[in-house]
């Protein structure tokens, strides 16, 4: 049945009977990057699909004739601002700085807005014109994969909101730094994301 | 490279204040992974909407060089990888992401090439007498 493994040599084996201290919220960032690995895959089914769909038009309109590069340049720089205020809300934080805190993830949150708002502007422009989701396999596949990740930046605003009004009444507690640096890891996760986004679809569309 | 091993240094400083030695990186890091972003974004715009190479071919590989190279940026700069961020667990999981990533994306563009070649040509109307 039980098959105990003995020691050959006779040596003492010592077991550890009593838990580790574990102290709150100190595997907290090794498990949140764990989701974002999974968030990625997510990422990566979506990127798949669209590389296999993104070239079936249904003789609609292409890359070319929907994409507006200047936008997606703008929208682009919108969200590297954020990250990098993001960036300065962090450095103050270790800095203890509760005001600045909350003016950096103000900033952030303004870009973070910015951003959506061109996606939005972009997405209606182009349903508008009857390129919508049921259009084509290219445009479906766009929707999703674009869309998912303007998901992504709107739970992240919601989330930066959220932390704010957090901050701002029990100020920056251990619990506050640690879900401050969770969003700092997903906000820029968004923005690495984005990369793919810009140079797969859209500037890849438009060279295609 | 110096300025990454002066995060590391930055986030021993103050681990003990929520000890989940996951480094914060400094100004110089943030600025000089911002300043890389913005160049590396310029780029590939430029080429792209002002067509300078002439070909879309050489363009498209630069463009996606020139991404790759950015992710790794955002990655040291502003996610604050390095090998030895918690035990290298965090290292782990991130490269059994991209290998995931890599066989799920090359896999599909593979085989749905293939059977997209494969097909049964449709019928192309206009190119009917």
């Amino acid at each position: 049945m039980s098959t105990a493994v003995t020691p050959q040599s006779g040596e003492p084996v010592f077991y550890e009977v009593d838990e580790h201290p574990h102290p709150e919220g100190h595997s907290t960032s090794l498990g949140f990057w764990i989701y974002l690995m999974s968030d990625c895959l997510i990422f990566a089914m979506l990127f798949a699909a669209f590389g296999v769909l993104g070239g079936n038009y249904a003789a609609g309109p292409g890359p070319k004739d929907l994409f507006d590069l200047n936008l997606v340049a703008i929208n682009t720089a919108m969200l590297l601002f954020s990250s990098i205020t993001y960036g300065f809300a962090m450095l103050e934080m270790v800095k203890g700085n509760t005001s600045k805190v909350l003016l950096w993830l103000a900033i952030t949150g303004l870009f973070g807005l910015a951003f959506l708002g061109i996606e939005l502007y972009e997405f209606h422009h182009m349903i508008h014109e009857g390129a919508g989701p049921q259009r084509s396999a290219f445009l479906s596949s766009f929707f999703t994969l674009v869309g998912t990740h303007g998901l992504h930046v709107t739970f992240g605003l919601i989330w930066l909101v959220t932390l704010m009004v957090q901050v701002s009444r029990k100020g920056l507690i251990l619990a506050n730094q640690r879900r401050l640096m969770c969003l700092s890891m997903f906000w820029h996760f968004l923005d690495v994301i984005w990369i793919g986004v810009f140079t797969f679809v859209y500037l890849m569309g438009v060279l295609r | 490279m110096s300025s990454e091993a002066h995060a590391h240094g930055n986030a021993h400083g103050h681990d003990h204040a929520h000890g989940d030695g996951h480094s914060h990186g400094s100004m110089k890091s943030y600025l000089i992974g911002f300043f890389l972003s913005v160049v590396l974004t310029a780029i590939p715009f430029w080429l792209v909407m002002t067509g300078k190479l002439g070909n879309p071919q050489l363009t498209g590989f630069i463009v996606m060089g020139l991404a790759a190279v950015q992710i790794v940026v955002h990655m040291v700069y502003f996610l604050h990888m390095n090998p030895r961020s918690e035990g290298g667990w965090n290292m782990l999981a991130l490269i059994f992401t991209v290998v995931i990533v890599v066989i799920a994306l090359s896999g599909s563009l593979w085989v749905m090439h293939h059977l997209h070649a494969n097909m049964m040509p449709t019928h192309d109307m206009s190119k009917m007498p």
